[in-house]
């Protein structure tokens, strides 16, 4: 255990004086294809998706036995038992059972945020490495008895005697049976996610021809990203698959106008939102690896971007000021101002796709003058993204978006765009995530190549 | 690992009983694990040439138990036939029948090694006979040998003692467990390059190889035995089968490279992975491979150009690229898996076996590019392997190509691997261009 012991001792951190100029790089990532709800994945759980994607993730950048600073992801629709999910998925891995472990949750933005609070560690000197990633099944779901049953049951548990038992479990009626299924409902106000997109996409007024657009690009960017090959090194495949089953490659604008609405149909406006253009329930996991640069180069690993920062926000959405997953709309301009930046300064733009209707929504505030003015307290609209530049490897509506996985897809994947894309005009590559999340949250970030 | 009937038929009543019936009986084969002596019991070395002498003072060396006579009813753990000096076919009587007389004293898995010259570089035609017909002598013995014994002989240039470091590599090789299921063939020394390992249980130590195919079957048996004997491994395979490879990458300790092997870049991409990771790259081992079986007369172009193109294509591609590369320049090693199928052919099988027999000509033709800086190319061509793809062949057919060879069982991937791995050691610095057969001296064909 003598040399255990030496790669667990401080010497490293100690010696490293925390300051500003450290960078947190992204080496790569690894995720699973993702996988339609009830397919491929039915029978994984969330720690044996998790496992799998780290497990990738060590044999390609050659991780066994390696002592990670940290390692953080979560999940959503998560099981009581898996308190210590992260923390079983590395005890599950080849990497060294010494490398600590947390889980987080943010919904939707879990994934992201577990990449800029890692890379916040790695800046800060507190750790030199860190694996960031989320995983999440809507097929292997928890569900819980009743609120009605759970309080019997909890009695039963306290009863002493068989007589007092017996009257308890005589109090059980069969309304309490009915199992308590997870759904994507907001606790204050009882509206589905796609009924609560669906007030935000007539209120921008957004045409369904131009979310069925959307939806086409998607599918048609993924496709072709995997023809060429860039999943090669960012995906391990997983019970047999190899790709992300929701990927319709041969889908046309057609077809996708063919599909009838399931959103918004109560609200008096022509309902546009249907399966087609919102993003179906999916499993799957993801993986990032964070390091500092001279960690990177000691391992021998590539250095494909650097987090540059990261910011959070949200709406008040019960009240119905501003949509659910309109967020990141506030997030944004924020984090541009904070660095001086403008749209003019980003040359990919990654905008989560849970609808079709929350990125057209979300673009159109920012091309708002009003919208900028009033609310973003600008001179005029934040300004237009440049479509060509937008989601150009496909996005949730091809891929699928199993919630806390997302991030690390997304990142991951802009990584390596970043680095194929290296300078601009003389300044390194630069790249924009948003990602929109249940309870009016929103996580965004900027990568720059590295 | 061996299958029922070998464990059937390898001790108490199976054994009796196949022995009375006249049953073939396979036993269970002496393979390399760390730490196993090189041969169990004393060797017998036969032949009174300095060469032979020169033989016997190394094996001295080695702590051998060595006998220049044969003592009554000793159990031999190997014979050492070393016929260096022969010219004349009338001189192989006196050392072959010498050792033909200690042949029922050997053990379970005892080995017979021939030490000879090549005949193309003999001087008479004498000399040419006598040499020539040490191959006919070995190719004989080996299949009178019994209980996993093995035969197998040293082919040397003329200009090249019995002690030239690929002689003692080959030797060693043979004597060992690691060529388990390699029988009747011959490993042709043709230069003094080459160097023992100090460490003899990590003769690939410090050493970085590429394995394709890495996956499953005799890829990942590779990399298992590339590792076990100190490489650092870079597993490859195509990003379909990247679930079965991470698990192979992790469990070697190494890394995963998902590439498909017959695109443009796939050598540049190999290159550029196993430098940057590892910072160097030794060994490059060709074992990615497809059958896609049809008659002549059904073939389809499709099936025809995609066997072709993963399996010469890809790899006269990749070793363009390492050629080209001032990485590969420091006494590399490249070992190509070939089949019997292209040295005897298969029915059904004339795309694969234009590919396989493509590798070795591929092989012979590159080995003189390789040596300007010491590197060496040498094909391993796998007879009837258990495999999870020979799990699939028809009952009946299997059982017939597992029994009909000299060990009269089918080989594990482990004992492909093995020849690779002493192909791809410094130790086989002598040895480049040829085709190492491992198939347990299969019956049928060449």
């Amino acid at each position: 255990m003598a040399a255990a012991d030496v790669t667990a001792g401080a010497t490293r951190e100690a010696t490293t004086t925390p300051q500003a100029t450290r960078s947190a790089v992204i080496v790569g990532g690894n995720r699973i294809p993702f996988a339609r709800t009830g397919g491929a994945y039915v029978k994984s759980s969330n720690q044996d998706m998790l496992t799998a994607a780290l497990e990738g993730l060590v044999a390609r950048f050659g991780l066994q036995d390696e002592r990670i600073g940290e390692v953080a992801a979560g999940a959503v629709l998560k099981h009581s038992r898996d308190f210590n999910l992260t923390r079983e998925a590395v005890l599950g891995s080849a990497l060294s059972p010494e490398t600590p472990a947390y889980d987080l949750q943010q919904a939707c933005a879990t994934g992201l945020e577990t990449v800029i609070g890692l890379s916040n560690k790695i800046k800060l000197g507190q750790i030199d490495s860190a694996i960031a990633g989320g995983v999440d099944s809507a097929s292997d779901a928890p569900i819980a008895v009743s609120e009605g049953l759970r309080e019997i049951l909890l009695d039963l548990n306290r009863a002493k005697t068989p007589v007092q038992k017996l009257k308890i479990i005589g109090r059980i009626r069969p309304k309490d049976l009915a199992p308590d299924a997870p759904n994507t409902g907001e606790p204050r106000t009882g509206l589905s996610m796609g009924e609560h997109q669906a007030l935000t996409t007539a209120q921008w007024k957004i045409a369904r021809e131009a979310q069925d657009e959307l939806a086409f690009n998607s599918h048609r960017n993924l496709a072709a990203a995997y023809e060429r090959g860039f999943f090669d090194d960012l995906i391990t495949p997983y019970r047999g698959l190899s790709r992300d089953s929701n990927l319709r490659a041969d889908t046309t604008l057609e077809k996708l106008a063919t599909l009838k609405p399931v959103f918004g149909k109560n609200l008096g406006s022509e309902a546009t939102m249907t399966a087609g253009n919102s993003t179906p329930l999916t499993d799957g996991a993801s993986t990032v690896l964070l390091a500092t640069e001279e960690w990177a180069d000691s391992h021998g690993l590539p250095k494909l971007a650097t987090v540059l920062d990261g910011e959070a926000a949200a709406v008040d959405f019960v009240h119905g000021k501003d949509g659910l997953l309109m967020a990141p709309v506030f997030a944004v301009p924020r984090l541009l101002a904070r660095h001086g930046l403008t749209f003019e300064d980003i040359d990919f733009f990654e905008i989560h796709e849970a609808f079709a209707g929350t990125v057209l929504s979300t673009l159109a505030a920012w091309e708002d003058e009003e919208f900028g003015r009033t609310r973003l307290g600008l001179d005029g609209a934040l300004g237009k993204v440049d479509r060509a530049k937008l989601n150009v490897n496909g996005s949730s509506l091809a891929a699928g978006h199993p919630f806390a996985a997302t991030g690390g897809r997304i990142v991951a994947s802009l990584a390596k765009m970043l680095h194929e894309k290296g300078a601009v005009d003389g300044r390194p590559a630069r790249g924009l995530i948003s990602v929109c999340a249940a309870g009016g949250q929103g996580v965004v970030a900027i990568l720059e190549a590295a | 690992m061996t299958d029922k009937y070998t464990q059937l038929v390898s001790q108490g009543l199976g054994k009796d009983v196949a022995k009375k019936l006249g049953l073939p009986q396979p036993v269970v084969l002496r393979r390399h694990q760390p730490g196993a002596p090189l041969v169990i019991g004393p060797v017998l070395v036969s032949g009174d040439s300095a060469g032979a002498d020169d033989i016997a003072t190394t094996l001295l060396g080695w702590g051998l138990d060595v006998r220049r006579n044969a003592l009554p009813k000793e159990k031999l753990g190997a014979i050492l036939l070393v016929l260096d000096a022969v010219q004349h076919p009338e001189d192989l009587a006196k050392p072959v029948l010498t050792a033909g007389a200690s042949l029922r004293d050997l053990a379970s898995n005892a080995r017979v090694v021939t030490i000879s010259r090549t005949a193309h570089s003999a001087t008479s035609p004498a000399s040419a006979a006598a040499r020539q017909g040490i191959d006919g002598l070995l190719r004989s013995l080996a299949k009178e040998l019994r209980a996993g014994a093995t035969a197998n002989g040293i082919l040397l240039d003329d200009d090249l003692a019995t002690t030239s470091p690929s002689a003692l590599g080959a030797l060693r090789f043979f004597l060992s467990g690691r060529s388990a299921y390699v029988d009747g063939q011959f490993l042709t020394v043709s230069s003094a390059s080459g160097t023992l390992p100090t460490d003899s249980e990590k003769p690939l130590a410090g050493k970085v190889a590429v394995v394709t195919g890495a996956a499953r079957g005799i890829g990942a048996a590779i990399a298992r035995t590339l590792r076990r004997d100190g490489a650092t491994v870079v597993a490859v395979d195509i990003p379909a089968a990247g679930d079965h490879l991470a698990a192979v990458a992790n469990e070697v300790r190494g890394t995963a490279l998902q590439l498909d092997i017959s695109r443009d870049d796939a050598g540049h991409r190999i290159i550029e992975h196993a430098v940057q990771r590892h910072g160097r790259i030794d060994i490059v081992v060709h074992n990615a491979g497809i059958t896609r079986d049809r008659l002549l007369a059904n073939m389809d172009e499709g099936r025809w150009q995609s066997v072709i193109a993963v399996n010469i294509a890809a790899q006269l591609r990749i070793n363009e690229a390492l050629l080209a590369s001032e990485h590969f320049k420091n006494s590399p090693r490249i070992v190509s898996v070939a089949s019997t199928s292209g040295i005897a052919g298969n029915r059904g099988q004339t795309n694969y076996g234009a590919s396989k027999g493509g590798v070795i000509g591929m092989v012979k033709s590159t080995a003189p590019l390789l040596a300007p800086f010491g590197g060496t190319i040498n094909a391993v061509a796998p007879g009837f392997i258990e495999t999870e793809m020979t799990a699939r062949m028809p009952f009946a057919i299997r059982e017939a190509a597992r029994r009909l060879n000299s060990l009269k069982q089918g080989g594990q991937p482990q004992d492909v691997a093995e020849a690779i791995a002493f192909l791809a050691s410094d130790a086989a610095g002598g040895i480049s261009g040829g085709v190492l057969r491992v198939c347990g001296q299969q019956l049928v064909g060449a």
